[in-house]
């Protein structure tokens, strides 16, 4: 139906739907309405809530309400098509303010009023007019910068699990993050999908502490707000996060937490519409519905500005090959993992050796961007942590006594890695170099034979010393 | 040509449903509502149909109209498809991108091939031959590596009675009039293939020349034939990509089409940046100018997504029948057949496994039958190998895709997390892998590069076997208690680990080596093996051959010594080999 049909009849109000299931309405006898598409309903106190159209038919629709149905009734209910799918004002001046999931105001503030609306659902980016990102961040963590570098424009997710100290790493990361040598126009989208209360204040606290605020747009959809909103704030945060990046030429860091929530919120919906489900009740879309939103990150050619996502998820039960982390895994471009071994060892940041990857580390390091030995000793750690694993794990069946004097080496360096280059303070900022040299320093505990990943060069400039 | 032939019913997600049909065909492309969004036919009920829509159904209401083309989807085929990168359904995006910019946006049309770029045609048939399905008609300099042959379209045959002069031409130019039975048939530089269809060839030939990828664990271990079929499954993160890139890049293969499926848009780039600055190390050229690119990211259309590897299988078949070595890299398959039972559910058909369709087996093994060496219709041998990514979720290789994937290709490339996580890559696995081409492709190792080389790989295969078994004995009392005979095959091994099997894909001189340099190395650490048990039968300890000088720069020559410095292996070899006697000699006295 043309544009200007669908304006008219957006006007058109309908009285009672058929049924509810959980947050869907059923309803029928409508004109024919646009899938995807914004629904207002109004309840008996005239209330609005809003929701999206699932599913249509010939004079029905499945919706999707974001508030939830609490306290709607069948016949009382009223609804209006808006014949637009959900769209999110956008200006700089969002910058500083808070929004619900929706992306309506929650500080008290006025509605923004912007010259252009956006689809939050957003449009796929021409791979064709990415630019690929290479930009070195130094975040000040050598668990980090040393072995997963992060680079501007990359999607690099925290796999966490209940507990363990991702909030704190992910606030350092915010503080500390930065391109060395470069003063930048920078903001923060702050995305928060059923976390407490008290995760989005210590977030808040955080940014206040650094000055930054002015700089950061949250869209808080709390554990106490309907779980369906949820769905919806990813797309708001990245619907901003795109406009201040391509637009506006910010370079714009978007944290996501927690996308185990968001997914459940999808499962529910699934469940409830009878699909059928994949891996644990999971719907079979669920890789794809995640694509849709860690693939809005990137460079674009013609614009200055950047979008790096960190999406904070927890794993449930601490299993990393559980669907949620599973399918961020097949998505984004690596991912630090945080181990609860470590953590129990007292070490922070818990940050595991092995599982953690950042797939654009590549093109960021080396001469000019980091150092000229950093990628062969990033190699040589992972290759000599994975050796400690092994003898630690040989140990714990012969005894440390019946290891040959090497494999003892091995534990020693382990040791050392984890409480020399692994720990750090939560206010401590290491230049590129410190991480390296401190690389370097544990690694020149194994003998030089052991070495085989770093060049003949490196070693006479940098071992030992 | 697109006309009317129905009514939009139903909306769900990227699959409608449609009445009022008056006449339509199964597979059939149609377009929908007014922003023309392309679909295909997938279901025929009395006068309703459901169509998977290719593009993003956000806004369509019952009511839209459905217009039917008369046509299955199909891809364009012609000059001009080298160096080009697609959508799933063939949609050129760099254009797409200078029409309307950084976004891909609902219902752009633009041809596949381009309309206004001349090409030097040379005729090779004349006015008066009598024409062939396949035949060649004439030639076009298609890039400087690349000489694309203008074939008679499979399905005709006749006399040609005008044929076109030497020149510079369109695509779309008639070249020549082919008197058939039916009528006259004019062609031109384009044909149109529907893409679930495989294109006609005379016979299967045998596939006994490997396809060299430039990766020692995959020439020397798990080797994959030209027309053979091989998966790489592994969990996020093992490598698949960088693998498919690596042959995409190193392969001997004349024409690469690369499927970007339901994968990350900055891999697409990272090809698109990389390709143009890397040259073929057997021609010299870009490699771009061989490659053909497919992108349907994760976030783009899923029902283009599920096209996509039919887009870019259509298109290597053509190269194919020009004779040409065609390699495919389909990453991931897992997304596609994602897709499928994405699609499939919206259907509502019954799901089997893990609610894939009943129909996935099949699916896959039809995709697979594309592979393979043929004679082409005009006479020619050419060949289409396919790599396909496999993304086990949770990577564990017992779910439907991997399982069925293994009973439809003879190559296996499984990739371990464990030597991903130490960073040992490729992380293929030694122990899981397997090529069943290894028997038909062993007479050209040892025609063209060394009649040692069954030999030499039986052995150290046989060596990390069991060594594997050594580290079963190992893990429960240390390495200490073996006799020094069994600690210097865990020796061997680990430097067959460090210093053969690992190979950076980011070190210039490692990314890439020749065959000749495969097996020297190979030599030189079988050598180090064959003299060192013999030393120490002798009385050496393994202390002393742990010393050995020569040692260290056994395992740094896969940096040390380039592709064009072959020779310095033999001086290696020849330096082992002294050392390592002289060593025997001091024992041989007792
Ligand atoms: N041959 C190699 N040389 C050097 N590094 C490699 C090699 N193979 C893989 N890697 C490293 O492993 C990382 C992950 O590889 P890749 O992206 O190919 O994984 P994948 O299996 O395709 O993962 P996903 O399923 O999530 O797409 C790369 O970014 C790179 O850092
Ligand atoms: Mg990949």
């Amino acid at each position: 139906m043309p544009d200007s049909d669908k304006k008219l009849y957006s006007a058109r109000e309908y009285q009672g739907i058929q049924q509810i299931v959980g947050p869907l309405l059923f309803i029928e006898n409508i004109h024919d309405v646009g899938y995807n598409e914004l629904v207002e309903i109004r309840d008996t106190r005239g209330n609005e809530r809003l929701g999206v159209i699932l599913e249509t038919s010939e004079g029905a629709a499945v919706v999707q309400v974001f508030e939830g149905t609490t306290g709607l009734a069948l016949d009382q209910t009223r609804v209006r098509f808006r014949g637009e799918p959900l769209q999110l004002p956008v200006n700089r001046e969002m910058l500083g303010r808070v929004f619900d999931g929706l992306g309506r105001p929650i500080d008290g503030g006025p509605a923004p009023v912007a010259q252009e609306r956006r689809n939050v659902n957003g449009s796929p980016i021409n791979p064709t007019a990415r630019t690929y990102p290479t930009k070195f961040i130094q975040t000040g963590i050598s668990a980090i910068d040393g072995m997963n570098t992060l680079v501007r424009g990359q999607k690099l997710p925290v796999f966490s699990g209940s507990g363990l100290p991702h909030n704190r790493v992910t606030a350092q990361i915010v503080r500390q993050a930065k391109i060395v040598g470069e003063e930048v126009n920078f903001a923060v989208v702050f995305a928060a999908m059923g976390v407490k209360h008290d995760v989005a204040r210590f977030f808040i606290d955080n940014f206040e502490e650094t000055g930054v605020l002015e700089n950061v747009v949250l869209f808080l959809s709390l554990a106490d707000s309907p779980s369906v909103e949820r769905l919806m704030t990813p797309r708001t945060a990245l619907t901003m996060a795109e406009y201040l990046a391509f637009e506006e030429d910010m370079h714009v860091l978007v944290i996501l937490t927690d996308m185990t929530n968001y997914c459940e919120a999808l499962r529910e919906i699934s469940t409830l519409r009878g699909e059928i489900p994949s891996r644990k009740s999971y719907p079979g879309y669920l890789y794809s519905d995640l694509a849709s939103l860690y693939e809005r990150a990137g460079m674009v050619e013609g614009s200055e500005g950047s979008i790096t996502q960190v999406p904070i998820l927890t794993m449930p039960n601490d299993d990393i090959s559980h669907p949620i982390p599973d399918l961020t895994g097949y998505i984004t471009e690596g991912q630090i993992v945080l181990e609860r071994d470590l953590f129990q060892k007292g070490i922070y940041p818990p940050i595991a050796g092995l599982p953690s990857l950042s797939r654009l580390m590549k093109d960021g390091i080396g001469p000019g961007m980091t150092r000229e030995d950093h990628a062969h000793i990033a190699s040589q750690l992972f290759a000599a942590y994975a050796k400690v694993k092994d003898v630690r794990a040989l140990a714990s069946v012969i005894g440390e006594e019946e290891l040959t004097p090497l494999d003892n080496t091995y534990l020693e360096f382990g040791n050392m890695f984890e409480k020399e280059f692994l720990s750090q303070k939560e206010d401590e900022e290491r230049s590129i170099e410190d991480t390296l040299d401190i690389g370097w320093k544990v690694i020149s505990h194994l003998p030089k034979e052991e070495l085989y990943r770093i060049s003949e060069e490196e070693l006479i400039k940098y071992y030992g010393k | 040509m697109y006309e009317v032939i129905g009514q939009v019913s139903r909306v769900l997600g990227p699959v409608i449903h449609a009445k009022g049909i008056t006449k339509a065909q199964m597979l059939e492309l149609v377009e929908v509502g007014e922003d023309r969004l392309i679909g295909e036919i997938v279901r025929l009920q009395g006068n309703e149909i459901t169509v998977q829509v290719y593009e993003d159904t956000t806004g369509l209401a019952p009511g839209a109209k459905v217009y039917g083309s008369g046509m299955p989807l199909s891809v364009e085929l012609g000059p001009g498809l080298l160096s080009s990168i697609y959508d799933g359904v063939q949609r050129p995006l760099e254009v797409i991108k200078a029409q309307s910019g950084q976004y891909i946006h609902r219902g752009v049309r633009i041809p596949s091939i381009d309309r206004q770029k001349k090409w030097s045609f040379t005729p090779v048939a004349r006015a008066g031959d009598r024409i062939e399905p396949g035949q060649v008609l004439g030639t076009v300099q298609e890039t400087e590596q690349v000489i694309h042959k203008i074939m008679a379209p499979p399905n005709i045959s006749g006399e040609i009675k005008t044929m076109i002069t030497e020149g510079e031409y369109t695509v779309e130019t008639t070249i020549a009039v082919i008197k058939a039975a039916s009528g006259e048939n004019e062609i031109s530089m384009i044909q149109r293939w529907p893409v679930r269809q495989g294109r006609p060839i005379q016979e299967r030939l045998p596939s006994d020349i490997p396809l060299i990828t430039g990766q020692r664990v995959i020439d020397t271990l798990f080797p994959v034939a030209k027309g053979g079929a091989v998966a790489v499954p592994g969990g996020f993160g093992t490598g698949k990509t960088m693998v498919e890139h690596q042959v995409a890049k190193w392969s001997d293969a004349d024409v690469v089409v690369y499927i970007g499926c339901g994968e990350r848009g900055n891999e697409i780039t990272d090809v698109l940046q990389e390709f143009p600055k890397l040259t073929d190390p057997r021609s010299g050229r870009p490699l771009m100018e061989r490659t053909i690119l497919i992108a349907n990211t994760s976030n783009m259309p899923v029902a283009a997504r599920e096209a996509s590897i039919y887009t870019g299988i259509t298109m290597a078949e053509y190269y194919r029948d020009q004779g040409f070595h065609v390699a495919i890299m389909a990453d991931s398959s897992s997304r596609w057949a994602e897709a499928l039972r994405e699609l499939s559910g919206r259907m509502e058909e019954m799901p089997a496994e893990e609610g894939f369709p009943a129909y996935l087996p099949t699916r896959l093994a039809e995709f697979y039958e594309r592979a393979g060496m043929v004679k082409t219709l005009s006479g020619e041998t050419g060949s289409v190998t396919i790599v396909g990514a496999v993304s086990p979720p949770g990577g564990d290789f017992s779910e439907p895709v991997t399982q069925h994937t293994k009973r439809f290709v003879r190559a296996f490339w499984a990739l371990d997390r464990d030597l991903a996580n130490a960073r040992h890559y490729p992380a293929i696995s030694w122990l899981d892998s397997y090529s069943e081409y290894v028997q038909d492709i062993t007479p050209w190792w040892t025609e063209n590069v060394d009649s040692e080389w069954p030999e030499l790989r039986r052995e150290i295969l046989d060596l990390l076997q069991r060594e594997e078994r050594l580290q079963q004995v190992v893990k429960l009392v240390g390495a200490d208690v073996l006799p020094d005979s069994q600690r210097l095959i865990l020796d061997v091994c680990d430097l067959f680990k460090n210093a053969f099997l690992q190979q950076s894909a980011f070190d210039q001189i490692d990314t890439y080596a020749t065959v000749q340099r495969q097996v020297k190395m190979l030599k030189i650490i079988v050598t180090y093996y064959r003299l060192g048990a013999e030393a120490i039968q002798q009385g050496a300890t393994l202390m002393k051959l742990r010393r050995l000088r020569v040692l260290s720069e056994l395992s740094k020559m896969k940096f040390s010594i380039a592709n064009d410095e072959a020779d310095k292996l033999d001086t290696l070899q020849q330096r082992l080999e002294r050392e390592m006697r002289r060593l025997g000699e001091i024992y041989a006295g007792f």
